[in-house]
């Protein structure tokens, strides 16, 4: 009778508990459901595909750099293990040539210990990754108001991760008719937003809201270094697989310890249920 | 699990021997201690140097703005490390003391990279109790630690005083004449 | 069971050590030979496993706290620094965030199992004191715990939370300003949760102490509800307990690690990735899971002080339980009537933080118009709520009720004596 009673309570618990806890909805904030895609990286088996990182890098690199920085990757990180430019022969990051050369290239702000004087000097693989503005201030100004967001962890601040990239930059669309797009905002239905006070046609407002940032990626605005057709969605892919990088580079490392510790975990309970029945054998209970 | 029935002994036929018994136990105490020294590890290697710390393992430095007769104190692993531009008479002093009676001997040879004997590089640390020697101090011309009164000649060895080991020389080379790496 | 102490100090060492300080035996005697029921349950493994969870949070926080920043700059960075760069510093991190989940998913178990065997009932009351008091100590080391990485969620709970005491009459505005050491949550307040954070866990050690203490003076309860008679009914804490224990703790170890190494952010907030902006308001501000029901009670009274009432309210009631509920019988599985409350009561609790988890605006059923009541829609978590935390209260007034009028099933004799029936002990 008690476990039947629980059996019914607890699945009457559960099946309501999902029904909610999955999503909690908002108010009246719309969101289109985000696109599917294949990750490389994702479930317990995932690993990153190294290629695809350096494509993600080269979009990030020639368009998303301009105005969004990344502030907690230095330039050793894309010669880490797991990174885009990892390779066998140079296991410290710091020594890498990959890394060397890719910070060479930027001028990062230094303090001449001569003369006290503010300047600028060729980033090593220890330093961060160069912010395209001195401040937020600087961004807000240069960007209408809105400064854009760090993306160093932007995989991990939204809810679908990689999955929220990838469908914001390939789901710009025309606003339908009726829907007052106030200037400099863009409509895109996948970034969450309430457009009722912006809809003057018939029915409901369209899902969706507007954005600050213009569509940043066309067809070959970036050219893939191992001649992979640079779509508009092979561009997104790639840069979200490189952001969701960014955001966990362990993410590999993670795995990997996860299973030995399963395994071990298993292992052990085993060998711990057959110890503790040798010792309950004689007794009643 | 409510047994209604009170086990008296076990049935016979079933394994009893000691051995067999107490290996599953053994088993289990070995794997539970294997685990927590597998946990433990990663508490203990955290304290290890962090990547950020490790990437400034090194630092480059230009000669260049070394002029003769002077030195440059520059940190490095947050120690200080002097680069001394040394004088043809004191390279020669050096050389010259090189089989004299020191604590800690060295040839002066030993002491700089070949073919760039006017580049003293060492760290500014004496060997003592760990205070900063003073540059062109002392009896030799090398340092004088204020401390206790070391005094270290023009290749960094220790002549006089408590020290008892020659300034130590930390890994570097030159990436061209006028550039070197530390560490 | 108190009784006389069988250890004997076979060495010179020992027994030079226990004649000064008897600490081997006191170790001896409460976890060696101590006598515990033969018949305890998988319920009863979740003492060990949260005494576990309570070690595993310690050591990952002390190590955490080498290498975190206490000031509102650089909070967030030194977070990330530790992911990024200090070694194994994710895992570290992750274990010690799930591990709050975790902790918390056992003390409900452990608490449940309380309130079912009837285990807070007499002799007990102080050991279930001590258990309420462990429990408000773990909610506040957690909240403040929560606060620390400076993201916007933790800077918009801090900012809820310490909001709430300026419902209090008269000295509400006050106590607020000391709290946060200024006119807003800030870098003054970050610095003292932290130094908090730190200092609470060692209490939570001392009151375990004190609820070992307590509970070995009359023993464990068992899934019987019935005092130990004879030694019979006993076998020694080492090794049947030791050994059943450390089962347990392993298949606990294998749910807690499957969230560290598989799914480490599925119980967070993606917000909580952005660096805190007072500036700026996240769409949904929601606490950790184990915080929801008492969102839901807090958020389902219009009134602000009313709410505070009874969110602390509902906590405070588990304290005088002992008093509540005075029905002879211990085990509710000897209680068929109280059980089935008890059931619902459980549903209610999942429901409310179900509730906890939504806009009190959001429809229940999507597609349900639904029609307002007073201030807000029927079809909403907001009346959801309410009529779930009425059943919350009503519980309490009910197992008081039931203490009278309830027909309980007969009792067995003892903790050996055989069953009646087979299948009978429901």
């Amino acid at each position: 009778m008690l476990r039947k009673t629980t059996f019914i309570a607890a699945s009457v618990g559960l099946v309501l508990a999902a029904m909610g806890l999955g999503a909690p909805a908002m108010a009246a904030t719309t969101q289109a459901e985000l696109k599917s895609v294949n990750w490389s990286f994702e479930g317990p088996f995932g690993k990153f595909n190294q290629e695809q990182l350096q494509r993600g890098y080269k979009v990030y690199h020639d368009v998303c750099s301009a105005c969004h920085s990344m502030n907690l990757l230095s330039y050793r990180n894309l010669a880490d293990k797991g990174g885009p430019f990892y390779s066998d022969k140079y296991p410290n990051p710091n020594e890498s040539p990959y890394a060397k050369a890719i910070a060479m290239d930027f001028m990062v702000p230094d303090i001449d210990t001569d003369t006290g004087d503010a300047i600028t000097r060729p980033a090593t693989p220890s330093d961060h990754f160069k912010a395209p503005f001195a401040n937020e201030y600087a961004a807000k100004a240069a960007n209408g108001g809105s400064a854009p967001p760090d993306l160093s962890l932007m995989a991990k601040a939204r809810e679908g991760g990689p999955r929220y990239i990838y469908s914001i930059l390939t789901g710009f669309a025309d606003a339908p008719a009726g829907l007052m797009v106030p200037p400099g905002k863009y409509y895109n239905p996948y970034f969450p937003g309430d457009l009722t006070s912006f809809w003057n046609g018939p029915g409901k407002a369209p899902t969706g809201g507007f954005i600050s940032m213009p569509p940043p990626l066309t067809p070959d605005r970036v050219t893939f270094d191992d001649g992979t057709k640079a779509t508009v969605a092979e561009e997104a892919w790639d840069v979200a697989a490189f952001l969701a990088w960014a955001a966990e580079p362990h993410q590999e490392e993670r795995k990997q310890t996860g299973f030995a510790v399963l395994i071990y975990l298993l292992l052990f309970s085993g060998v711990l249920y057959a110890s503790y029945r040798t010792i309950w054998r004689k007794i009643s209970h | 699990m409510a047994n209604t029935v009170v086990e008296t002994s076990p049935p016979a036929g079933h394994g009893d021997d000691p051995n067999r018994r107490d290996f599953i136990h053994i088993v289990a105490a070995t794997a539970a201690v294997g685990g927590v020294v597998a946990f433990a590890w990663p508490l203990i290697d955290e304290m290890n140097p962090s990547a950020d710390v490790l990437a400034l393992s090194s630092i480059e430095f230009d000669l260049s703005k070394v002029t003769v007769g002077q030195q440059v104190v520059v940190k490095w692993q947050g120690k200080p490390v002097f680069v001394r531009h040394r004088t043809p008479k004191e390279i020669a002093e050096a050389v010259h003391d090189d089989h004299a009676p020191m604590k800690d001997p060295a040839t002066d040879a030993s002491r700089h990279k070949p073919g760039k004997p006017e580049w003293l590089i060492v760290i500014g640390v004496c060997t003592h109790l760990g205070c900063v020697p003073n540059f062109g101090l002392g009896d030799y011309g090398g340092w004088l630690c204020p401390c206790h009164g070391s005094v270290y000649d023009t290749a960094g060895r220790i002549r006089k005083g408590p020290a008892p080991l020659n300034l130590f020389l930390p890994d570097y080379t030159f990436l061209s004449d006028t550039k070197i790496k530390v560490g | 069971m108190s009784g006389h102490s069988t250890y004997e100090p076979k060495t010179g060492f020992t027994r030079w050590l226990d004649a000064r300080l008897p600490i081997v035996r006191l170790a001896h005697d409460s976890f060696v030979d101590f006598p515990t029921p033969k018949n305890l349950n998988y319920w009863w493994t979740f003492g060990g496993i949260l005494a576990l969870c309570l070690g595993i949070q310690i050591v990952t926080g002390v190590v955490l706290a080498m290498h975190y920043v206490p000031n509102a700059n650089l909070a967030f960075n030194s977070v990330e620094h530790i992911m990024r760069d200090v070694n194994h510093g994710w895992m570290i991190r992750y274990i010690h965030a799930n591990g709050a989940s975790m902790f918390f998913l056992a003390v409900y178990i452990h608490m449940f199992r309380g309130i079912y065997y009837g285990s807070y009932k007499p002799p007990r009351e102080i050991l279930w004191i001590l258990g309420c008091i462990i429990y408000l100590l773990m909610m506040a080391t957690a909240f403040m715990g929560y606060v620390l990485p400076w993201g916007q969620m933790s800077y918009f709970g801090a900012v809820v939370i310490t909001n709430l005491m300026g419902a209090l009459p008269i000295v509400g505005k006050s106590i607020t300003t000391w709290l946060w050491g200024g006119f807003a949550v800030d870098n003054p307040t970050l610095n003292r949760f932290f130094s908090l954070h730190y200092l609470l866990p060692f209490m939570i050690a001392g009151v375990v102490v004190l609820h070992i203490w307590a509970l070995h003076v009359p023993g464990n309860n068992n899934p019987r509800g019935v005092e130990v008679k004879s030694k019979e009914d006993t076998v020694p804490f080492h090794p049947y307990y030791t050994v059943k224990d450390g089962f347990a703790m392993s298949v606990f170890l294998i749910l807690f690690a499957s969230f560290v190494f598989f799914m480490p952010d599925a119980l967070g907030h993606p917000d909580n990735y952005v660096p805190a902006n007072p500036l700026v308001t996240p769409a949904h501000i929601v606490p950790e899971w184990y915080f929801l029901p008492f969102y839901a009670i807090l958020r389902a009274v219009p009134d602000k002080l009313t709410g505070v009432l009874m969110m602390f309210g509902s906590i405070g009631l588990l304290f005088v339980l002992p008093w509540i509920d005075r029905s002879k019988v211990r085990s509710m599985r000897y209680r068929p009537t109280a059980r089935l409350f008890f059931l619902i009561f459980i549903v209610v609790c999942l429901l409310l933080g179900l509730c906890g988890s939504h806009e009190p605006d959001d429809k229940i059923f999507a597609n349900l118009a639904g029609f307002n009541l007073l201030d807000s829609n029927l079809n909403s978590y907001t009346w959801l709520s309410r009529f779930l935390a009425v059943y919350y209260y009503a519980f309490y007034a009910i197992l008081f009720l039931l203490s009278w009028i309830e027909k309980p099933l007969p009792v067995p004799e003892s903790i050996s004596a055989p069953v009646l029936k087979a299948g009978k002990k429901g």
